[in-house]
């Protein structure tokens, strides 16, 4: 009963948001853009990242990845087959990266995903240095922003449903295992690095998507806008803010974080950085689980307290 | 302690809450009294350095000439004070796009500024074309130029393109190989960065044409500090010219090496950094012959003026390549506002086919572009003159052989 009108309601919400821009103007479809941008990424990342706990600075060499795809393929090949290519191009380097990484954990795992962002805009500036001559594509596409945002509308959907379906299978007590204590799961027989490597492969084709579907957008592809490392921090912080081991954390933290942003920068220019800094540690200090993890805390601590500590809070502590 | 963390994580938590409110589209009202003026550009992240020398220091300093005067004039002369809307794209190409987006749908702007840099100006055309904007490009050099005219019929470029400076580099090289004054041999290097790229690729069919014989041509990446191997490369190649299509900190970085190496070819050509006013300040003396894209009329008046007051509104001089003329484009802005209003179908009529008197001199468009530009400068008195094209009015002489060191 519940499942079924969390359902309808889901559908009704993204039915609303799919009809949206008939009522906006230009900058409602821009901003609305955006924000399914960032929830998409952060709930891809968080798709790995969440139960896996690897903190992956990688999104932008994926999101790179896919822009540069479709500014090189996009006047050769029909629109979705460029997708096509994109998401296969960001398959490969993901099971590729993968396969060398994955066994790394911890903080080297994180310098090693930062370096790879770079690596591959390197790889990139070189080729278009040595081999075409020139460092800016054009690309120039006659459908509007609405069309970006439907693309982007729907791949968001399909992300929130692999992440559900992933929760609900054996997938996501494996993961859970791994995020816990992996010596243990692969004492249990787990194929951890198999498993591990499908969901970063997964997550990474959906970043790739995103580069891939965004890009029109700017007319002018170059490799220091789109392998820009503020997109890796931003899916980071997003994702951390919500609850990246939560289905619904990434977009608890998009949501509110992009809309601050978009105030910011409108009303303080000056003093975004700053207040972004100061945000950022905020969040690591005082939320440490993610504003979900942090409500479930207090209303697990709250239930625990009426019933006079007789039981005790049935709730694990997830990652954050 | 925990107590009081939870609470401010709970004061941040409503902060957010209601600031993600506050965010949320309120309504635009047009005042019909004010003229709205509204820019998005790089004032954090990798393009603020850029931005912060060419582009809004011109901005400001327009904005309060404006406001000196009581405002924009209207054809009937009456003055319409202006209402400035400005945001922080923090070189980002998303946000630019979503800045313009707001500039043009929310603000509901009068005029719109453009960004700074090529690719920025590139993102936002499409939107400046959709909304029937005007878009004076300035910081941004393209060889497409005239293809992004008859795409987007009222964006304007302002800065010229790769081929233009090249090429009057390679005249001028050539000449002074005819002279005797240079053998013609070229030693160029160029930064791995969307500007020595585009250089370097219209410079070796410039070279080539003009009989140049390049025997060195190599590529650093961005953010290289020590040159000394590429220095003593292109001294023993035995070429008289060198050329470095370099960015700011390597260009100073080249300056200083040069020096320490005593690497003293008869041609100095550096890329964007060279026309920094502290660059010939700091070298002095030292500064005398070396060569560079852009420059100006020394004996301009109004360009003098310009300089004082640029220094007056923002504690530093100008730049001397785009700033002067992104001022121009605003001042042909102004201009084209006096006489047709705030339509900006007109104004973009008149931007294009009409003349304007600007700090540049007599200045007009040919088919959306601004063609009357200095190529190439050569540190000359103190100044950065302009020394080609040589026919063009003002042109100062070149001097060369630099002298050593």
């Amino acid at each position: 009963m519940m499942v079924a009108f969390s359902f309808t309601a889901l559908a009704a919400i993204f039915a609303a948001l799919a009809a949206a821009p008939f009522f906006l103007g230009t900058y409602g479809i821009g901003f609305l853009l955006g924000l399914v941008g960032y929830v998409t990424l952060a709930s891809a990342w968080a798709l790995f990242s969440g139960p896996t706990r690897y903190v992956s600075l990688a999104t932008v060499a994926f999101f790179g990845i896919g822009a540069y795809t479709v500014a090189v393929l996009y006047e050769t090949l029909p629109s979705w087959l460029v997708l096509v290519v994109a998401a296969l191009i960001g398959l490969v380097v993901a099971l590729l990266v993968g396969l060398s990484t994955l066994r790394l954990a911890g903080v080297y795992f994180v310098i090693f995903t930062f370096g790879l962002a770079e690596l591959i805009r390197q790889l990139v500036t070189w080729y278009e240095v040595n081999i075409t001559g020139t460092l800016g594509r054009y690309l120039f596409v006659d459908y509007g922003p609405e069309v970006v945002y439907w693309k982007l509308l729907a791949l968001c959907a399909v992300t929130l449903a692999i992440g559900y379906f992933i929760k609900r299978s054996r997938w996501g007590l494996a993961l859970k295992m791994i995020g816990d204590d992996e010596v243990v799961a692969e004492h249990c027989g787990l194929p951890t690095a198999r498993v591990k490597l499908a969901l970063f492969a997964a997550s990474s084709v959906i970043i790739t998507l995103v580069g891939a579907i965004q890009a029109p957008r700017w007319t002018y592809i170059e490799p220091t806008i789109v392998f820009n490392p503020t997109i890796s921090f931003l899916t980071l912080i997003m994702a951390l803010l919500g609850g990246a081991g939560r289905l619904w954390g990434p977009v608890v933290g998009a949501v509110p974080l992009f809309l601050l942003f978009e105030w910011l920068s409108a009303n303080f220019p000056d003093h975004y950085s700053i207040i972004l800094g100061l945000l950022f540690i905020a969040i690591v200090f005082v939320l440490p689980n993610g504003v979900l993890g942090f409500f479930e805390d207090h209303w697990n601590r709250l239930r625990a307290r009426r019933s006079a500590g007789s039981n005790e809070p049935s709730q694990d502590k997830e990652v954050g | 302690m925990i107590t009081t963390f939870r609470r401010l994580s709970l004061t941040v938590l409503a902060g957010t809450a209601a600031l993600a409110l506050a965010a949320m589209p309120g309504s635009a009202q047009d005042h019909p009294d004010k003229v709205k003026i509204g820019y998005a550009v790089s004032k954090t992240g990798a393009n603020a350095g850029g931005a912060a020398m060419t582009t809004i220091p011109n901005y400001k300093l327009w904005l309060s000439d404006l406001e000196a005067k009581g405002g924009l004039e209207m054809p009937d002369g009456t003055k319409i004070p202006v209402e400035l809307i400005e945001y922080d794209d923090r070189s980002s190409a998303e946000e630019v796009v979503r800045a313009v987006e707001r500039l043009a749908g929310q603000d509901e702007a009068h005029f719109i500024l453009p960004p700074w840099g090529t690719g920025f100006n590139l993102a936002v055309a499409p939107l400046f074309d959709r909304y029937g904007y005007p878009q004076l490009a300035v910081s941004a050099v393209t060889d497409k130029a005239p293809d992004f005219v008859k795409r987007w019929p009222k964006s304007f470029w302002f800065l010229g393109g790769g081929h233009d400076y090249t090429n009057a580099l390679a005249t001028l090289l050539a000449d002074q190989v005819k002279e005797g004054v240079i053998n013609s041999k070229v030693a160029m290097i160029s930064v791995a960065d969307g500007f020595g790229i585009d250089l370097v690729t219209a410079a070796r069919p410039s070279f080539k044409e003009a009989g140049l014989d390049v025997v060195m041509d190599q590529t650093y990446p961005v953010g290289t500090q020590d040159f000394t191997t590429i220095l003593n490369e292109a001294k023993a190649s035995g070429a008289d010219t060198f050329v470095a299509f370099s960015y700011p900190p390597g260009t100073f970085a080249l300056t200083q090496q040069a020096q320490v190496n005593s690497f003293n070819p008869k041609v100095l050509y550096l890329g964007v950094g060279v026309g920094f006013p502290p660059y010939g300040a700091n070298l002095g003396e030292k500064a005398e012959g070396i060569m560079t894209l852009g420059g100006i009329d020394p004996a301009n008046e109004s360009n003098k003026a310009y300089r004082e007051r640029h220094n007056e509104v923002n504690g530093q001089y100008p730049d001397l390549w785009g700033s002067v003329i992104t001022y121009a484009s605003l001042q042909m802005l102004e201009e084209a506002i006096k006489r047709v209003g705030l339509d900006r179908e007109a104004v973009s009529k008149e931007l294009s086919t009409g003349t304007f008197e600007t700090v540049l001199g007599e200045t007009s468009l040919q088919d959306n572009q601004l063609r009357d530009l200095w190529l190439v400068g050569q540190w000359q008195n103190g100044t950065l003159a302009g020394v080609a094209p040589a026919d063009r009015k003002g042109a100062s002489k070149v001097k060369l052989p630099k002298q050593p060191w």
